[in-house]
């Protein structure tokens, strides 16, 4: 009697499971098979991780930049996406090997207080103030300072702040100070102010669906465009100079991070074939670049590529 | 609503056509719930019996406070998996941050309480007679809890279809502390979260299909075991 229902208990945990059991089996099975490629579930290889600010993630341009350096130097790649300052946090806890970021003053004090070895610019675009074609607050062709009062007097325009600590929110933020507002005070208004707290991307989207105003670096737009109704209605103005660096984190600072392999990252974002890639990315797609290439000196205002 | 029927339309041709990278995601997806859920359930599931059998101070406050940990936000067992796993936390020396092994963690961290809770009731629901019954008939110790255990079984298995449904469709502990990285630790949700992100519909729905199915599979078993 009780062997009888210990067998029947046994039969129904089988049961139970089986389905979900193959289930897990057939779709593993069938998504090692599916590729070209069979990709072992441990790969040997040594794995480097890349904190990037979610522009340079967005635009595509690591998707298309990471097979290369795998291939070239036998590396598993982690591209993890963050705002600049969350990508720069990573790395201080060591918890990432390399940053990609756009925010200066941030990056010049990450390497001050020893966490990162040295900025390494290695690409540009600029900053565009994007928002619906009617511009209900009337700000096309203004400076970046004015167009920002001018949405601040809430003349009919709302506006969406990234608000994560992002290149992109310092950028913001600067402009606002530029302008003379505080900007605690500013990102507490209600009702044209939106605190978005997403990436490029996203923050993009969320403009679009609100027919409202935003600060975007050129290249996501051009990415996003074809997905928008927003146009750019601000892009003159030096302020507007978006500067992308690559930066190593320190080992001596912070033990444990693959110093070799991020020298090599940090070497090949800087060489002439990858500066040509970066040159162009997205041309043939968006009809124009969407990152400028430098490995040299800085350029010093918006428009030096043209 | 035209939007919606190409997104609808292409999910499909992703699904049928087995898209590897749909594929992939999903398959990556069950593997680490069905993980999570396992150890978990390892742990919990006689956790809970023992709980349940012995009688001890601070049993009633035990179990009221397992049931609050039912609701705990999966972004606060991701912010502590994350602290707990950094390089520059306490386990930092493993290496395991953004790592599909720290998305099991924090998982079966996740669905733990929901196990260990569910558990203990589903034993409770049993007519307290039953164990003596059981043990006057000459059953040992471990007989008697498979008795339990047996009667107890639906309810049970209800827990751990709840728990799989927390761990498989959570978004705050696969990308804080899997990072959503590409091919390695990028789950439906934190790849529906990402694609909605970017506009790219159709990979959303034909992951959230997938998710649905799978549900659906599930809980078709477990009616049938049930009837059956």
């Amino acid at each position: 009697m009780r062997e009888g229902n210990l067998r029947t208990l046994k039969n129904r945990l089988v049961k139970f499971l089986a389905p979900p059991v193959i289930l897990v089996t057939a779709i593993y099975v069938l998504a090692g098979c599916e590729g070209p490629t069979d990709v072992p579930p441990l790969p040997p290889q040594p794995r480097l991780r890349v904190a990037t600010t979610t522009s340079l993630y967005d635009t595509g341009l690591w998707g298309y930049l990471e097979p290369m350096f795998e291939r070239k130097y036998r590396v598993e790649l982690d591209v993890i996406y963050a705002g600049s300052g969350r990508a720069i946090e990573l790395g201080r806890r060591g918890d990432v090997d390399v940053v990609t970021v756009h925010d200066p003053a941030l990056e010049d004090k990450f390497i001050a207080d020893g966490y990162g070895v040295r900025r390494i610019p290695f690409a540009y675009n600029y900053f565009v103030i994007v928002g619906p074609p009617s511009d209900p607050a009337g700000i096309k062709g203004m400076s970046p300072e004015d167009a920002f009062s001018r949405l601040a007097d809430g003349n009919g325009g709302s506006f969406v702040s990234r608000g994560d600590e992002s290149g992109t929110h310092s950028m913001e933020k600067k402009i606002w100070a530029n302008a003379g507002y505080n900007y605690e005070k500013v990102r507490k208004e209600t009702g044209w102010y939106v605190e978005g707290g997403r990436g490029m991307g996203p923050t993009l989207m969320m403009t679009n669906e609100k027919r409202a105003y935003t600060l975007t670096d050129a290249g996501t737009f051009l990415a996003y465009k074809g997905k928008l109704e927003l146009v750019p209605l601000v892009e003159k103005g030096d302020i507007l100079l978006n500067v992308y660096s690559v930066i190593a984190v320190n080992p001596d600072k912070v033990p444990g991070v693959k110093s070799d392999l991020s020298a090599r990252l940090v070497e090949l974002m800087v060489s002439p074939e990858t500066q040509k890639l970066i040159g162009n990315y997205g041309v043939k797609e968006y009809g124009r670049q969407l990152f400028t290439p430098f490995s040299g000196s800085e350029p010093k205002q918006v428009g030096d590529n043209e | 609503m035209n939007e919606i029927w190409q997104g609808l339309i292409k999910a499909v041709e992703l699904i049928v056509s087995f898209d590897q990278e749909v594929m992939e995601i999903a398959g990556r997806s069950l593997v680490i719930a069905v993980t999570s859920l396992g150890l978990a359930a390892l742990v919990c599931l006689p956790l809970g019996g023992l709980i349940h059998a012995r009688q001890f101070r601070g049993k009633k406050t035990l179990v009221t406070l397992i049931q609050t940990l039912y609701s705990i936000p999966t972004v606060v067992i991701g912010l502590f998996v994350f602290l707990l796993l950094s390089r520059a936390g306490p386990l930092g020396g493993l290496n395991l941050l953004f790592t599909p092994t720290a998305m099991v963690i924090g998982q079966a961290l996740l669905v733990a309480p929901i196990l260990l809770g569910l558990t203990i009731s589903a034993l409770s629901g049993v007519d307290g007679l039953l164990p003596d019954t059981a043990r006057s008939l000459g059953a040992n110790g471990f007989q008697t809890s498979l008795v339990v255990l047996k009667e107890a079984r639906f309810a049970v298995m209800a827990a751990v279809v709840l728990a799989f449904g927390r761990a498989i469709s959570e978004v705050g502990v696969a990308i804080m502390v899997g990072g959503n990285i590409l091919g390695y630790t990028r789950v439906m949700p934190t790849a529906i979260s990402l694609e909605t992100g970017k506009g790219d519909l159709a990979l959303s729905m034909a992951l959230g299909m997938i998710l649905l199915f799978i549900a659906l599979i599930i809980n078709f078993g477990l009616n049938r075991i049930q009837q059956g």
